[in-house]
């Protein structure tokens, strides 16, 4: 069963990428690395991936932050701000809800006129704000990437906690000893200590950021106005269930697999040192 | 003399001890704390507004009338419009899309927890040839992105007539969960103790009697976490059926919702789709209410140890 839905699929997608196959025709004609090649001169993948791209460097430089921010602050006291249980349950909530869910829910608080942002911004006398968030090529992108936000810190913030918990509370005491206020406790010993944490947490915010495909093919069909919120992962859809191309699709999954593979092996390059054990 | 001095001053005598206004002072928060405790607070009821106010409004909003919608979005219902709910389930379709991930979610539900805990049991209690080749080929299924397999599972479930049915669904979700609920479930069958099984294959039982009869009931609470995120992943998969399953008699939930949403924009049944949407919500809620911090626990420590 695994090797058949699963193993052979991506034994075949290697080969498949090397072919010119249309799906029609039984036999696949062997073409090298011409997909590759045309891939490189092809604009539109180009603007895909700088999509990609872009979210990559957004989502980590915002929701990490955020996160670790909610994190330091619900955990402050020995057993917890006031009110954390709650913070907890509910910043967390949208992890466990559909991507289409979120992203048709979505769609309508950036409706143009039954909105809730619009309406909100006309309610404080902001009109001049209001526009067709996910109608305009130059908000589209930013627009999907605040639902990502919007449902990604809690995850985070949960991951954070859970490494912030696990620190042991005399560190602390020792620091506040030494006149250490909580700016100097956060930077010094929170923050170096939450690395393997904060290392899974850009890792897993890039994955998100190489695909997208429920959130923009919901909420920007077609790769929205003029195409200026698609993604690599929509367009190889589009290449191969709309265009029958599945030689070049399947090329362009490959290119997706390398980004992806790059990506984590980098980052845990980067980022390890020696274990801190304690 | 301020009050509080005064306070002090009395206490003390009395009290008698020098543990006393030490316990006295320790009652009070500094003023540099209480700043910072308000400041947080401030900061994470901020957020709160932002994560459940489009919530609250999309439950608010499928209890209105269409003009209600359209006329005014922050505004509450003049009375509550039941009927958008009826009108979603029958007219728009969400009961059968509803049956439909009923019937998916359960069946993969079931069959990845009974092949992923047979797997998981061989992997974790025996050394056999090739142990370790299998448990890398699970490894690149839970690392490779779906999105790779997609144009040849696509000719492969053709291939196999499993192409829009619901049993096709069911045996393709389950596929792709086995990385994970072997990887899940090999650890918890190795901290099971081994005296049981070896005292019942003395006593001449079978090895499948003594997975199903002794192994599988010990490892109930491990099924039920796996069940849980199995659930949960299942009940919200959207490429899957989006590029298998293309018949809407067919559809399962997400599909239904994003279709519905495309046509709505047509038929500007808006009130239906609102009710659809929070429909489709419950079942997960309810989920996430009941586990939380199981959910929670599981799916950050699974994150961590992906590494």
């Amino acid at each position: 069963m695994y090797g058949t839905f699963v193993l052979w699929p991506y034994t075949q997608a290697l080969y498949v990428a090397l072919t010119d196959w249309s799906g029609m025709t039984p036999t696949k004609t062997f073409i090298g690395f011409d997909n590759f090649t045309r891939l490189w001169d092809d604009a539109k993948f180009w603007s895909a991936l700088k999509h990609n791209l872009q979210l990559l460097v957004l989502l980590p430089l915002t929701i990490l932050p955020i996160a670790l921010l909610f994190a330091a602050l619900t955990t402050q006291k020995v057993g917890g701000l006031r009110g954390s249980g709650f913070y907890r349950f509910l910043f967390f909530a949208p992890e466990v809800m559909s991507a289409v869910v979120i992203g048709v829910l979505w769609s309508f608080v950036y409706h143009p006129s039954m909105g809730l942002l619009n309406g909100l911004l006309k309610t404080v006398g902001l009109d001049g704000l209001a526009r067709p968030w996910l109608g305009s090529p130059q908000t589209v992108l930013w627009a999907i990437a605040g639902v990502i936000i919007w449902s990604g810190v809690g995850f985070f913030m949960i991951l954070f906690m859970a490494g912030i918990q696990s620190i042991p509370t005399d560190f602390y005491e020792a620091a506040t000893l030494d006149g250490a206020g909580r700016w100097r406790s956060f930077r010094d010993i929170t923050f170096p200590l939450l690395r393997d944490q904060l290392q899974v947490a850009y890792v897993f915010i890039g994955i998100g950021a190489l695909d997208m495909f429920a959130l923009v093919q919901v909420m920007a069909e077609g790769g929205g106005p003029s195409r200026s919120a698609d993604v690599v992962a929509r367009y190889m859809y589009d290449t191969a269930f709309q265009q029958s191309r599945f030689g070049y699709a399947t090329a362009i999954g490959v290119v997706l697999l390398a980004l992806t593979l790059v990506l984590s092996l980098v980052t845990i390059r980067l980022t390890s040192r020696e274990r801190v054990e304690y | 003399m301020s009050m509080l001095d005064a306070k002090r001053l009395t206490t003390t005598p009395t009290a008698g001890t020098a543990a006393r206004p030490d316990e006295h002072t320790r009652g009070k928060v500094p003023l540099g704390d209480r700043l910072v405790e308000i400041g947080s607070q401030a900061i994470l009821i901020l957020w709160s507004l932002i994560v459940l106010v489009p919530l609250l409004w999309m439950v608010m909003t499928s209890f209105k009338t269409d003009k209600e919608i359209f006329f005014s979005p922050w505004r509450l219902p003049a009375s509550p419009q039941w009927e958008n709910f009826t009108r979603a389930w029958q007219e728009a379709r969400i009961g059968d899309f509803f049956l439909n991930s009923v019937i998916v979610t359960g069946g993969s539900v079931t069959l990845s927890l009974l092949v992923g805990s047979m797997l998981a049991y061989a992997l974790g209690r025996y050394e056999f040839p090739g142990r370790r080749l299998i448990q890398l080929l699970f490894l690149v299924g839970l690392m490779f992105p779906v999105f790779l397999a997609l144009v040849p599972l696509f000719f492969v479930a053709r291939d196999l007539h499993l192409l829009n049915t619901l049993h096709g669904l069911v045996i393709i979700y389950s596929s792709f969960a086995l990385p994970f609920t072997v990887f899940f479930l090999t650890g918890f069958f190795r901290s099971l103790p081994t005296e049981l099984g070896e005292a019942a294959i003395l006593d001449g039982a079978s090895h499948y009697r003594v997975f199903f009869e002794i192994m599988l009931p010990l490892a109930k609470p491990g099924l039920a976490a796996a069940g849980i995120f199995i659930f949960l992943s299942h009940w919200n998969q959207f490429i899957l059926p989006f590029i298998l399953n293309s018949s809407p008699d067919k559809y399962v939930l997400a599909q239904g919702l994003a279709f519905l949403a495309i046509q709505q924009g047509y038929a500007s049944d808006w009130s239906a789709l609102f009710a659809g949407l929070t429909i489709s919500m419950i079942p997960t809620i309810v989920v996430y209410a009941f586990f939380q911090r199981r959910i929670q626990q599981g799916m950050t420590a699974g994150a961590l140890s992906a590494r």
